[in-house]
């Protein structure tokens, strides 16, 4: 039997999604902290809170540029109807990740407690709308944008605002905050870590219940996600592996295992992704009413010289950051520790 | 006001904002590794509590960077869609480039050489200071060569894709290369160089003008100084080349640059005068006959292609184009001038007692940020009416589906926003200036304390 290789498409299909996946594994895990940051008791902690996403959250935010600068590059038809059909929820995550970014830079930098108090009030919000118009555009994606004819946005903003883009709005909020909260226990010690201890177990029931409700609604509202997995059951072989690694979260989080309750907390996103490239494939952007006018992944790309140019590009670059992006977290393994330099 | 305004006036205010920071990430990158390695050889403290106390200002200028960047990426899908679908598979390229080689490794460096003082020996620091200056030159290569290829597109051809037409590439170097990209390059990183060597000899000048932290000063403005003396020698260069092929690929931008509307030989150069766009002539000012041709084409009697060549649709607007383009000029060599007197003086050890000289430094933080922003309007009001150059105009890149209300909410959005950022960044700034370098930075702590050379 021989495979053969994917066309160019495809391959770029799944490169964006390798580099969205990134992203949400990377920054989730900072989106998270900063959603649980007012929980942390007194000046020290909030810190160690800081800290502990402190050298790694600009890297991680350089996935969501490079995925959004792949998307651009491969995808522009897509780029340029979504981004301008988001316009308001666009401008809005901006806003939210640069208060988020600045908050992190700059809380420290004064003792003044309405100082310190603004920008933890900062860091909150900014984190928190980020994930959740995150999840909002994903839901929208997942459920089909109104498109015309001539693959141009037709819908209004409050459309976007539908029950299921909501939905997953919340859900990716859980899912953050869940993963979050497990990376605080790893660079923790002492107080905090108890505390965040106590963080992990309604995080991960709040992530179930989303979780839960978020396949019951694609189920029963969004059937054309989950098309692919009826005809070809070898890919339900992925949503069981979605649900196991969610399963296992809770039995390492209770033997004490925080870097296993982590590993499969990012095994349960790349699950998630994946049903989603699943479900979507061979469309990047659904569109409703007349599904004819959906953008795909041929009707949608660059050229295929560009595409072709772009892998090489993808493949001298990919593994030499993921080289160095691993050697940075192996520099800055362990619980985090203040000094001078820290936020 | 109408979309496409608001649109223009969005993206410009938010790239000239950005656009205050990261030139300064890239001169002072430049000046840190400079200094680690003046550490390293020497094993001065001196220089420790230097790299330690420019990190900081560095650590700044560049948390305001990343926070105002993604902005510009966002844009041009949010209020730029056709001009998106029109480019994508060119300028796409470019900037996923850009994410993939540049913003990784500035990111991820950055962690060690903010943080990992004490983690990583004193080598593999430098490494990482030297990789993070590394980064923030090749973000700038892959952006200017986007925005190169807006003003001399080269390597592609013009092709039909769902019925509209598209750029694509057929020459992916002929592309990266295009004829202005090296020469705009230069520029830009000559400019960044200033931006970051003034700001040091800025707050240096100041600490010797208060009287204090003096050894440190001297030391951090020796080293500014010569950098930013060689920056702005260079930048006369870079300038120069830069219009000549502006002459060359834009005739009618470099029109703009002088105010020069009939084609002819012999054509003037103004030191500075005032553009009346309506009756078509520069008012006042004096000026070099022939200064024109003999800088753009070699020759004070060459032929200077005037505005009146083109159709009035394809002209650009001259007024602010002319007094941008000036007021570039006329800061590069004012900041050129000053550079060099105060390393004459410094030579004759008159600098660190000179105050009008150390009060003129001390300003002087402004002129390559002047320059720089006033260079940028120049070279993109002067494109107009195209936003790529011959091929796709400015109006017909927008968004079709965002009004014009929802451009002025997320611009009085943006404003406010930006307002204060900049109110916190100038408060923080100063407070970090203020404060000074910390006594504490002059004994190495952690791994670098260790003797690496077992000598000691």
């Amino acid at each position: 039997m021989s495979v053969a290789l994917p066309d160019l498409n495809t391959m770029w299909f799944i490169l964006v999604g390798v580099l969205f996946t990134g992203y949400a594994m990377l920054d989730g895990f900072d989106l998270g902290v900063g959603q649980l940051h007012l929980l942390a008791r007194g000046d020290r902690e909030r810190r160690i809170m800081l800290n502990a996403i402190g050298p790694v959250w600009d890297g991680n935010e350089v996935w969501l540029v490079t995925g959004g600068g792949a998307l651009f590059a491969a995808f522009p038809e897509v780029y340029a109807t979504v981004f301008s059909g988001f316009y308001i929820p666009f401008i809005l995550l901006l806003v939210a990740l640069i208060f988020r970014a600045v908050a992190i830079e700059f809380r420290s930098k004064q003792p003044m407690p309405w100082w310190r108090a603004m920008w933890d009030w900062s860091f909150f919000g900014g984190s928190l709308l980020s994930a959740l118009l995150i999840g909002v555009a994903m839901g929208n994606i997942a459920w089909g944008m109104p498109l015309d004819d001539s693959g141009e946005f037709a819908g209004s903003f409050l459309g976007l605002l539908h029950p299921y883009a909501l939905i997953l709005g919340v859900t990716t909020v859980a899912l953050f905050m869940m993963h979050g909260a497990i990376y605080v226990l790893m660079k923790t010690e002492g107080e905090l870590h108890e505390r965040a201890r106590g963080w992990v177990n309604p995080c991960i029931i709040f992530f179930i219940i989303c979780y839960a409700t978020t396949t019951m609604a694609t189920l029963i509202y969004v059937p054309h996600m989950t098309e692919r997995v009826r005809q070809e059951p070898a890919f339900f072989l992925v949503a069981l592996g979605n649900m196991l690694a969610i399963a296992n979260i809770p039995r390492e989080i209770h033997r004490g295992e925080d870097f296993r309750a982590f590993l499969s907390s990012c095994a349960a996103m790349v699950a998630l992704m994946a049903l989603f490239g699943l479900g979507m494939f061979p469309n990047l952007v659904r569109a409703v009413p007349d599904s004819a006018n959906s953008l795909t992944v041929y009707t949608a790309a660059s050229s295929q010289k560009t595409l072709g140019i772009m892998l090489n590009i993808a493949l001298i670059g990919v593994p030499m950051v993921l080289a160095y992006s691993a050697s940075i977290y192996w520099i800055f393994r362990g619980k985090v520790k203040l000094d001078e330099m820290s936020y | 006001m109408d979309v496409e305004l608001l649109s223009r006036i969005q993206f410009a205010f938010t790239i000239s904002f950005h656009y205050l920071y990261p030139p300064l990430s890239i001169g002072l990158g430049v000046l840190l590794v400079i200094i680690e390695a003046a550490w390293l050889r020497t094993r001065d403290p001196m220089y420790h509590q230097m790299a330690r106390y420019w990190t900081r200002i560095f650590a700044l200028t560049f948390s305001m960077g990343v926070a105002t960047g993604i902005v510009m990426e966002f844009e041009f899908g949010t209020n730029w869609a056709t001009y998106s679908r029109y480019v994508g598979d060119v300028f796409g390229s470019a900037l996923a480039a850009e994410g993939i080689f540049a913003f990784f490794l500035e990111s991820g460096f950055l962690a060690v050489l903010l943080f990992g003082w004490d983690k990583v020996s004193p080598r593999w620091h430098f490494f990482s200071t030297c990789m993070v200056c590394f980064g923030a030159h090749f973000s700038a290569i892959w952006i200017v060569v986007a925005n190169s290829w807006q003003q001399t597109p080269a390597g592609f051809h013009v092709v039909e894709h769902l019925g509209q037409a598209r750029a694509e590439i057929t020459d992916f170097w002929a592309m990266v290369f295009n004829p202005s990209s090296m020469d705009r390059l230069s520029h830009v990183l000559c400019g960044a160089w200033q931006a970051g060597a003034f700001l040091a000899i800025s707050v240096s000048a100041w600490y010797l003008l208060r009287g204090r932290h003096e050894a440190f000063a001297r030391a951090s403005l020796r080293i500014a100084l010569w950098m930013a003396l060689a920056a702005s020698a260079l930048q006369v260069v870079t300038g120069h080349s830069s219009a000549v092929g502006v002459a060359r690929n834009q005739p009618a931008k470099l029109a703009a640059f002088e105010g020069h509307y009939d084609t002819g030989a012999h054509a003037p150069i103004y030191l500075f005068g005032w553009v009346d766009e309506r009756r078509e002539r520069v008012v006042g000012g004096p000026r070099v006959l022939g200064g024109l041709s003999w800088l753009a084409h070699g020759r004070a009697d060459a032929e200077v292609t005037g505005l009146r060549a083109f159709p009035r649709e394809d002209r650009p607007p001259v007024a602010l184009p002319f007094q941008a383009f000036h007021a570039m000029v006329g800061l590069g060599f004012v900041l050129l001038a000053l550079s060099a007197s105060a390393v004459a003086l410094m030579h004759r050890d008159l600098l660190f007692q000179s105050r009008p000289m150390l009060w003129a430094m001390v300003f002087a933080v402004l002129g390559p940020q002047i320059a720089n922003q006033a260079g940028w309007w120049a070279a993109e009001v002067g494109r107009q009416p195209w936003i790529v150059q011959g091929l796709l105009r400015t109006s017909e890149g927008l968004s079709r589906t965002v009004r014009a209300e929802a451009v002025l909410a997320s611009l009085v959005l943006f404003t406010a926003v930006y307002a204060l950022l900049f109110a916190v960044f100038v408060y923080l700034l100063n407070d970090k200036i203020q404060k000074g370098p910390h006594a504490g930075d002059l004994v190495p702590t952690g791994k670098l304390a260790l003797p690496e050379r077992g000598n000691a």
